[in-house]
């Protein structure tokens, strides 16, 4: 049997790696930094870690439900497709600049698509 | 079976429970989200029992001191007792033992030191006026050297507290503080990183402190600190840190002034933007932030974007006091 997704990145580690790199590029991002004006950025990188952990196919106990009520604030803000493929787009660049192969990144993005309409509260 | 006592009341954990499971199992009200190590929405304090090391993943170290944990990510395998964090504790009865002015509106105020009081320099107590009210100061002195407590307090127009230490304190009174308490303040393990100190006003009362305490615990990277004031009358400690400057080569003072023109030896500029300006990059600096909580903020993001690592950055931000 084959490693999963997880393993495959390098597991824990990996996410500990992708982090900062992520959360740097996602606040440096004009198209979607608005959304995090005056969030706690301790416990927002402690989210980003958990999301991340989640795409890189690891462990995590996240519903549909938690992602629409964890973002609804943001919908009703104007959170639309635009910034959820700003964000995927983000994490894709993240994982290049750490070496990870495209086929790999390509499996990050088929998981972190399945929350597009929960996030979007659709 | 293992018992888990809390606020007051006994919860005994079934064989592999961890301790966030048990409390949900007893309709426990209390905070949690992932249930995966990951969130640090269910962070705890274990006041009986040590944290386990996988318990602890993630967590700054200075909450790690002080037995934070998640309660989602650790079995009890004996009995425990856990509060949560940031709680009141005890208020305890003191002296004062000196008061002196540091400038045109700061004091230093010198109080007896409570027996078994333990603390870390640039952590913060809660100090009560006479009519209950309480306001956070951070503490400037050295448990290890000082046998007392030092608290650096501004003037405040129309402050209940700091008007009162300012106006009717005297030596001699007693007075009514909290055990100290925050996560600001120097931990050991890395005596070679890079330090970066900002503080405005009286935030260089935790910078102080922080700065003494890692000198005094052997750290050889490079410590830089800015300390910044809106006039020159407003910096104080300058002789001080001069000193420290000239006595150790890692020590770099740098007081900047944003008004007027500064005097010499002090830079004109916010400290925050001239810090971030001069060092340029901070990828592997551990970075202290104390005073007013705008400029912590945007210099939190913006030492981030320059490359300092999250759990590298530590706050101290001044709240205004709202009642």
């Amino acid at each position: 049997m084959s490693d999963s997704l997880y393993d495959r990145l390098g597991g824990e580690a990996a996410v500990d790696a992708a982090v900062d790199i992520f959360y740097r590029k996602v606040l440096s991002d004009d198209r979607i930094n608005e959304f995090f004006d005056g969030v706690d950025m301790d416990r927002q990188a402690a989210k980003q870690k958990a999301f991340l952990t989640m795409a890189f196919g690891g462990p995590n106990n996240y519903t549909g439900e938690d992602m629409r009520k964890g973002h609804a604030h943001l919908v009703a803000r104007g959170l639309n497709d635009s910034h959820f493929d700003a964000v995927v787009e983000n994490l894709g660049n993240t994982l290049k600049e750490l070496g990870v192969s495209d086929e790999l990144i390509g499996e990050v993005a088929a998981i972190a698509e399945t929350t597009r309409n929960d996030v979007l509260g659709r | 079976m293992p018992k888990i006592v809390f606020e007051g009341r006994e919860y005994l954990a079934e064989e592999n429970e961890s301790v966030l499971d048990c409390l949900i199992r007893h309709d426990v009200s209390v905070n949690y989200s992932c249930r995966a190590g990951v969130c640090q929405s269910c962070m705890m304090m274990m006041e009986e029992g040590t944290p386990s090391e996988s318990s602890q993943k993630g967590l700054k170290d200075a909450l790690k001191a002080q037995n934070y944990f998640l309660m989602c990510s650790y079995v009890a395998e004996g009995d425990i007792s856990i509060s949560r964090p940031g709680k009141d504790f005890q208020s305890m009865e003191t002296e004062v033992l000196a008061l002196d002015r540091l400038s045109d509106d700061v004091l230093r105020v010198r109080l007896a030191r409570p027996e078994n009081d333990s603390y870390f320099p640039g952590q913060f107590l809660n100090l009560q006026n006479p009519d209950g009210v309480e306001r956070s100061y951070s503490l400037a002195s050295l448990p290890d050297d000082e046998d007392f407590l030092e608290l650096h307090v501004r003037h405040i127009p129309g402050g209940k507290v700091s008007g009162w230490v300012h106006t009717a304190l005297k030596v001699g009174d007693r007075v009514t503080i909290s055990p100290a308490t925050g996560d600001c303040f120097y931990t050991p393990g890395q005596p070679g990183q890079n330090l970066l100190l900002i503080g405005t006003g009286t935030g260089l009362a935790p910078l102080y402190g922080i700065l003494r305490d890692a000198l005094r615990q052997g750290h050889k990277g490079e410590i830089h600190l800015y300390h910044g004031s809106s006039t020159a009358e407003g910096l104080y400690l300058v002789d001080a840190l001069k000193a420290l400057d000239a006595a150790h080569a890692n020590v770099h003072y740098h007081p900047c002034v944003s008004q007027g023109t500064p005097p010499a030896g002090v830079t004109s500029g916010r400290a925050d933007q001239k810090a971030l300006e001069e060092i340029g990059k901070l990828g592997g600096w551990r970075i202290y932030l104390c005073g007013r909580e705008e400029m912590v903020k945007s210099a939190r993001q913006k030492a981030f974007l320059s490359g300092a690592s999250l759990k590298d950055i530590y706050a101290d931000p001044f709240v205004p006091a709202v009642d």
